[in-house]
């Protein structure tokens, strides 16, 4: 169930970093965030954003709920979970470990 | 909490799809309001649809939402096509019905363990001696002394648990002349220790209430006769009761689950072993020996060690016995012990049904076969019509296994809703076989809980059912080529074979249901007109008991009082009716003729008894009111045959020898013809028939403690008397109690009773596998008319005839019919061995049984090939040819 592959487990590290800095956000919100806090570097997409999302809500990661908008409108918000705070630790960690890996294999060369 | 939201979205998917949208909406929005390009925005969501997908995916069972998809659409389908779901739901219904009561009969007479400690551990002993012929003959009843060595040999390997058998007994609660009928058992005290029961109400009985002859008149009611007798009254105990000679007192109720060790009677009465008159005789077998092995012990050695026991009592035994010959003595002695697991109980109704019981369950297997081919080729006619569906299906991309599990959910269904129609027949079914086994006076009395075995069953059943019918037709629907289907050619030939080769074994299946049903009614019939050599027609019957014995003037005073009653046309008085299962039987010494090995068989009658029997006395007289017994004897022809070696016995004597050695002397001063005795299942016995008016050795006149009187009434209803009668004799003298009354018709009925339900039973089936046949090759010939009619339409058109359609239609089938025909005969053939034991005046491999069914299939095939020829001959070319 769960892919592990290194830009779908960076978009989740992601979300989850910016929901521990700021809980309560819409996805757009977190969509703008990861933009302006990478220095427009990183995007990340509405298609790949959203069953992220959803995915992270079922496995308990984060939890959502109705706010409503003073157009009228409900909008879905977001916000960590215990789980969902202990997987951003350990997904920091694994973060590291890997990205400093990979920075000493290109120092190497 | 997350999985089971995910399962309720599943049966929310509407709601779901909504707040996935709104949330995309509200990012619109959102992003729009931060001054986004409002086509960028929507561009980067690409398709809604498939993003939609993806997440709805994620938030619900993804395999859930498809079962649920195929749910609907099954449900849907079968709608539809309501003719076709009513019948397929209907047959199914009823043969899993009919399998499941037959498993309900089955699981609680042989399978359901006793709900006792150590039902597992629980054996019988029962004895197997060779006969006269050398074919073995099994009893299990023992006298209480051998019983009591035999326990104290076993001590340390098992403990042994005496049950008597359970009888039903007249017995009152008052001293009034209120006779009731109750089923008392008489068991050893340490049977409810043992086997780990506890009292609902007072004391069970323990090894105290066994330890002497007939020093505990003690009782214990079972809690089923307790509510059904006493409303649950917990005043019950102290109560007195009246058994036999004896006054019990009730110490106690029994659990709720315990109904004795007998399936198919409950136990209302316990009584300690002890209590039982017959517990010092050695000579009487009235118990079981029930045997609760210790664990670890080997039966073998054990068994070994019962035996040697058991052949010493009996050895000793038999040094008494002066009026056996000693060839027969050595045939007794090569008896032989066996230890039988007996985890359910035992009882006459598992050994008087386990046959019929078995074969009734394969009659009901073969009629679930038949159904399954039934709805088998209806599915795949289905099938047929859907290919350009299942084609479409696989085209946008269904894998098989999605296509299988469409077909096997729609069938599941069909299945599911059988099994539920099912249940609900099968609730009637078991119950109604059940109160037709035994006399209606006397039912069977058959726990027949519906819990978990029953359920589980019925799953199981259900599971087989659909993998039976539903797995080709979803397997070939899964292999369906897109290309193929969807170009509109087919391969039918492939499917119709595998329709033709189901047609065949219903056939093969019908043809033996049909053959059994036959063999069933031709034993019915040839039993009930079996000539009986009385007229039970209007004869009541008045058993009548005198606890403390009566000379026989007193008994035919009696009759004269009964005579006078108003509709009463004829009194008479005998030791028991016939027909009654009653034997009383002896050698035969005859002076100057040696002895014979075969036994003579007695009962004791008044004078008159055969005018009220009506039967013919063809030479000599019938007993006076001074004939005795010892001292003249009425014989009949089989008796003559017997042991007169045919000559005229009028006038010669002949000795009933006793195994004690005492003789009773006889002369015969009558004849009559042959009659039936005890049993319409035996064959015609050498009877003599003694004067009611007996002497013991001494020349004292015996006092009669039981009797029946037979009425012979003119009205057409004799058991309208019954009441006056009973008030009758309780007037004239309060030493009688009339302990039950019913006619000789019912004794006569009584007789039949298996086989007449058998019979009925199969003859249903029969009638229900033809019907079903019948409806499976009309289908699949109209089927295979509606496939070809391009083809016979080219026919026609080219000159074809009304015989080359038929026989062009027809062949195939016809082929199909004939092999499935010779294959039930095969099979038939080769099971009626086992079936002979429930055969009476019919032989399994006669012609005329094998020809009967057979004629029967053949004009039910004619029948349900007609409408298929007719449609084909009817078919228009031109029409036909145009519409193409």
């Amino acid at each position: 169930m769960k892919k592990t592959d290194t830009m779908q487990g960076s978009l989740d590290l992601l979300v989850l970093k910016v929901l521990s800095r700021q809980p309560k956000l819409h996805g757009y919100a977190i969509m703008t965030a990861i933009k302006r806090t990478s220095g427009d570097v990183l995007n990340a997409e509405v298609g790949s954003l959203y069953p992220a999302l959803h995915r992270m809500e079922e496995s308990g990661l984060i939890r959502a709920e109705w706010a409503a908008k003073d157009t009228g409108r409900r909008t879905r918000i977001y916000q960590l979970t215990a789980a969902g705070k202990k997987q951003l630790a350990a997904e920091v960690t694994r973060w590291h470990t890997v990205s400093s890996a990979i920075n000493r294999v290109l120092q190497e060369a | 909490m997350s999985l089971w939201s995910r399962i309720t979205y599943v049966f929310r998917g509407d709601r779901l799809n909504h707040e996935i949208d709104e949330e995309f909406a509200a990012h619109i929005e959102e992003a729009i309001a931060a001054g986004d390009d409002p086509a960028e925005v929507r561009r980067s969501f690409g398709s809604p649809l498939r993003l939609r997908e993806e997440s709805r995916d994620a938030r619900i069972v993804a395999w859930l939402d498809c079962l649920r998809a195929d749910v609907v659409f099954g449900w849907r389908l079968l709608l539809k096509r309501k003719v076709t779901t009513a019948a397929a739901v209907l047959s199914l219904a009823l043969a899993i019905g009919a399998c499941t009561s037959a498993f309900r009969l089955i699981d609680a007479l042989f399978l359901r363990p006793l709900p006792v400690a150590h039902a597992g551990r629980l054996n019988v002993l029962a004895i197997r001696i060779p006969d006269f012929n050398g074919t073995p003959l099994t009893f299990d009843t023992f006298a209480y002394p051998d019983f009591a060595l035999m326990r104290a040999a076993a001590q340390g390997q098992a403990e042994l648990i005496a049950a008597s058998l359970t009888s039903r007994t007249d017995l009152t609660y008052a001293t009034g002349n209120d006779m009731e009928k109750g089923y008392v058992q008489y068991v050893s005290g340490w049977m409810f220790d043992d086997f780990g029961l506890q009292p609902t109400l007072g004391r069970l009985l323990t090894a105290n209430d066994d330890r002497a002859p007939g020093v505990s008149p003690y009782a214990v009611l079972s809690y089923n006769y307790w509510t059904r007798r006493f409303g649950n009254d917990p005043g019950v105990l102290g109560r007195t009761v009246h058994i036999g000679s004896g006054i019990f007192q009730i110490v106690g109720v029994g659990p709720r689950s315990f109904t004795g060790t007998e399936p198919g009677t409950v136990t209302d009465i316990f009584l300690p072993a002890m209590m039982n008159p017959a517990v010092v005789r050695d000579d009487n077998s009235w118990l079981r020996t029930l045997v609760v092995v210790n664990p670890g012990v080997p039966i073998e050695p054990l068994r070994a060690k019962l035996d040697a026991v058991n052949l010493h009592f009996e050895t000793e035994r038999s040094k008494g016995w002066a009026g056996m010959s000693q060839h027969n003595i050595d045939m007794f002695l090569q008896l032989k012990l066996l230890i039988q697991p007996a985890a359910s109980g035992v009882s006459r109704l598992q050994d008087d049904y386990r046959r019929a019981l078995v074969w009734l369950g394969v009659l009901v297997l073969l009629v679930l076969l038949i159904a399954c081919a039934n709805v088998a080729n209806l599915m795949t006619a289905q099938a047929a019509s859907r290919t350009r569906e299942m084609a479409l299906r696989v085209s946008i991309g269904a894998g098989r296994a999605r296509l299988v599990q469409l077909v096997l959910v729609e069938n599941a269904m069909l299945a599911l809703f059988s099994a539920a129609l099912g249940a609900l027949f099968a609730w009637w079914a078991a119950p109604f076989v059940v109160s037709r086994i035994n006399p209606p006076d006397n039912p069977a009395q058959l726990v027949l809980p519906a819990d978990w075995r029953v359920l589980v069953f019925g799953l199981l059943l259900t599971l087989a059912v659909t993998l039976l019918f539903g797995l080709a037709p979803a397997l070939r629907a899964s292999s369906i080529q897109p290309v193929t289907a969807l170009k509109g050619g087919e391969e039918p030939h492939a499917k119709r074979r595998s329709m033709y080769a189901l047609i065949a074994a219903q056939v093969a299946f019908c043809f033996v249901v049909l053959f059994f049903a036959g063999l069933f009614v031709a034993t019915f019939r040839h039993l009930n007109s079996q000539p009986l050599g009385f007229e039970p027609h209007d004869l009541l019957l008045l058993e009548t008991v005198a606890p403390h014995g009566q000379p026989p003037e007193s008994w035919s005073q009696m009759a004269d009082t009964l005579r006078a009653v108003p509709g009463v046309k004829d009194v008479a008085i005998a030791g028991w009716p016939l027909l009654s299962h009653n034997k009383w039987s002896g050698n035969i010494g005859i002076p100057g003729i040696p002895r014979s090995e075969q036994w003579g068989y007695f009962i004791s009658t008044s004078p008159n008894w055969l005018g009220t029997m009506k039967m013919r006395l063809i030479e000599g007289r019938d007993f006076n009111s001074t004939d005795s017994f010892p001292g003249q004897a009425i014989v009949n022809q089989t008796f003559i045959k017997t042991f007169f070696n045919g000559a005229d016995p009028l006038g010669r004597t002949f000795e009933k020898v006793n195994p004690s050695g005492s003789r009773q002397l006889c002369q015969v001063i009558g004849v009559v013809p042959d009659a039936a005795y005890s049993s319409l299942h035996d064959p015609i016995l050498p009877v003599a028939y003694v004067p009611f008016r007996q002497f013991d050795s001494k020349g004292v006149p015996n006092p009669a403690g039981s009797g029946v009187f037979l009425l012979r009434t003119s009205g057409n209803n004799p058991l309208s008397l019954a009441p006056t009668l009973r008030r009758l004799v309780a007037q004239t003298n309060p030493a009688y109690r009339v302990s039950n009354v019913q006619t000789q018709q019912e004794l006569v009925d009584n007789q039949t009773i298996r086989e007449r339900l058998l019979a009925l039973l199969a003859l249903f089936f029969a009638a229900v596998a033809l019907l079903l046949a019948a409806i499976g090759l009309y289908g699949v010939l109209s089927y295979s008319v509606l496939q070809r009619e391009r083809e016979i339409g080219i026919r026609i058109a080219v000159g074809a005839r009304l015989g080359s359609i038929a026989r062009l239609v027809t062949t195939q089938i016809f082929v199909s019919v004939c092999i499935g025909a010779a294959a039930g005969i095969a099979l038939g053939m080769a099971s009626v061995r086992s079936v002979q034991t429930l055969l009476f005046g019919v032989k399994g491999s006669d012609p005329s049984m094998l020809i009967a069914p057979a004629l029967v299939l053949l004009a039910a095939a004619l029948l349900a090939a007609l409408p298929a020829v007719l449609r084909a001959a009817r078919i228009n070319p031109s029409i036909m040819l145009r519409a193409e």
